[in-house]
């Protein structure tokens, strides 16, 4: 009996003591993501989610980008494959009242700030290429889908765009200044990058983005912006309409 | 009847386990956010949906809604640490030997059923176990392999265009993400049946996996071998 007595006390005692440390870091862990959900949000072109979950993707970027290679090519489909009306998804940056496709251009603006313009035709001197890839939404969903234009690499070395193609990043914006994306450069140089004017054999019709848009596989559907304004270069980060609501900068496929 | 103590979990295995259930826990919320965006799985038989993946007071229960980018950051922060809790716990498992006493046998996956039966009352004796009975064998070595799974598959809808290969290897970009989804649906089945089975099986077992030990009935001693006995066969001689 006196034994069974020993063995009760040395259990209680060793009972409380863990469930003592067990509830201690049950509510250090508790009290640990409240302050990690209760972090300021990054303000501007980080903006959206509390700081040190923006690092941490901040972080996933330096570790992932090393996979990144432009040899690395998007699955390309036959063309009796792609969807026949492929899915709109957004019209942010398509303001149809101020847009006037008869005076539309595209604009670069050049490291030394200048500015040049480019037409359409401008665009379709350059060889042709044609991408049928499965086209990932940051939603979730895919769809394969035909698109045609000239590579964007192409576009900057054709026009003496050297400079600005060694830079970090590449910005583009619709007319309207309404959507905007950054790029880093390498995924903008890829040579399934394309400065699109034609879906399914056909102009873009305007609401994917009529008269050019970017369609960059290598990327979730956010950064392949419609209606193409703007152009500029930089080697920080650019304003990032998505980012700046709590989306990763990089999202690298 | 004379109790004694008896060491059950390692103190590591504790911390391995603990770790894992707020960090899963975080991985399936974080999914839940994620999955909101294009919620696209029903369970349809004959063209009929019987449920759909998820009703909308499950939305509203977890606050989902238009979260996706909270959901992404969050995911993509703590698949880290999911990750590296459960392969610590692996190479621990296999190193400390303790796998001898987790992985299904010839016999396991047999005994297994019995297990269940005897669970559901409609049997009355148990297999013989060890630490584990077949049944848990098969269940602790199964979420094992299903983890390993998410990470797998996780990574595949993670870097298609990088990482081509193990998309294919998951048979495609969508069958990735369903297997992806069909998984965490799995961790969700397996926690409701590990709660309940807890809960039947009481104090003592719930409490080795927080302190370590059970309190259980002292064997008896091999007949004509206690002090008594020899006593009375001294004074018989």
């Amino acid at each position: 009996m006196t034994n069974n007595d020993d063995v009760q006390k040395i259990s209680r005692r060793k009972t409380l003591k863990a469930f003592a440390s067990f509830f201690a870091l049950l509510g250090g862990g508790a009290a640990g993501l409240q302050w990690l959900a209760s972090q300021p949000l990054d303000g501007g072109i980080r903006g959206g989610i509390p700081q040190p979950l923006r690092q941490a993707l901040d972080q996933n970027e330096k570790i992932f980008r090393p996979l990144y290679s432009p040899e690395h090519l998007v699955q390309e489909y036959p063309k009796s494959a792609a969807a026949a009306e492929p899915r709109v998804n957004g019209d942010v940056g398509l303001d149809e009242a101020t847009f006037d496709a008869a005076t539309w251009q595209l604009n670069v603006l050049k490291k030394n700030g200048n500015q040049v313009s480019f037409s359409l035709a401008d665009l379709k001197k350059l060889p042709k290429v044609e991408v049928v890839h499965n086209f990932k939404c940051i939603e979730g969903w895919s769809q394969i889908s035909w698109w045609g234009g000239a590579r964007l690499a192409d576009f900057l070395a054709h026009y003496g765009l050297h400079e600005e193609a060694q830079m970090n990043h590449l910005g583009l914006m619709t007319p309207d200044e309404g959507y905007y994306v950054g790029i880093d450069m390498p995924s903008a140089l890829h040579p399934q990058t394309l400065l699109c004017y034609e879906l399914n054999g056909q102009p873009l019709p305007p609401a994917h983005g009529y008269p050019l848009r970017l369609i960059i596989p290598v990327k979730y559907g956010v950064k392949s912006l419609k209606r193409i304004g703007t152009m500029y270069f930089d080697n920080e980060r650019l304003p990032d309409y998505w980012t700046e609501r709590g989306y990763d900068y990089y999202i690298g496929l | 009847m004379p109790k004694q103590i008896v060491y059950k979990h390692k103190l590591a295995t504790r911390w391995f386990h603990w770790l894992n259930f707020p960090l899963l826990a975080i991985m399936i919320w974080s999914g839940l956010l994620i999955y909101w965006a294009n919620d696209i799985y029903e369970i349809r038989i004959f063209g009929i949906t019987i449920f759909k993946f998820f009703p909308e007071v499950i939305y509203q229960w977890f606050n989902a809604a238009f979260r996706l980018a909270d959901g992404m950051a969050w995911h993509f922060a703590f698949m880290w640490l999911f990750t590296i809790n459960g392969g610590l716990y692996v190479l621990y498992t296999w190193v400390s030997g303790e796998w001898r006493d987790l992985l299904p046998n010839r016999r396991s996956f047999g005994e297994a059923w019995q297990v269940v039966l005897h669970d559901l009352r409609l049997r009355k004796t148990k297999p013989d176990q060890g630490k584990y009975n077949a049944a848990q064998r098969v269940a602790y070595s199964a979420i094992i392999v299903m983890g390993f799974g998410s990470i797998v598959t996780g990574l595949a809808i993670y870097k298609p265009v990088q990482l081509a290969w193990l998309m294919w290897l998951c048979g495609g970009y969508e069958t990735a993400r369903l297997l992806h989804f069909a998984l965490t649906v799995g961790y969700v089945l397996f926690f409701g049946i590990h709660i309940g089975q807890v809960a039947l099986a009481g104090w003592n077992n719930f409490r080795a996996m927080v302190a370590g030990f059970e309190v259980v009935d002292k064997p008896a001693p091999p007949p004509g071998n206690s002090p008594a006995e020899r006593a009375a066969k001294t004074a018989a001689s």
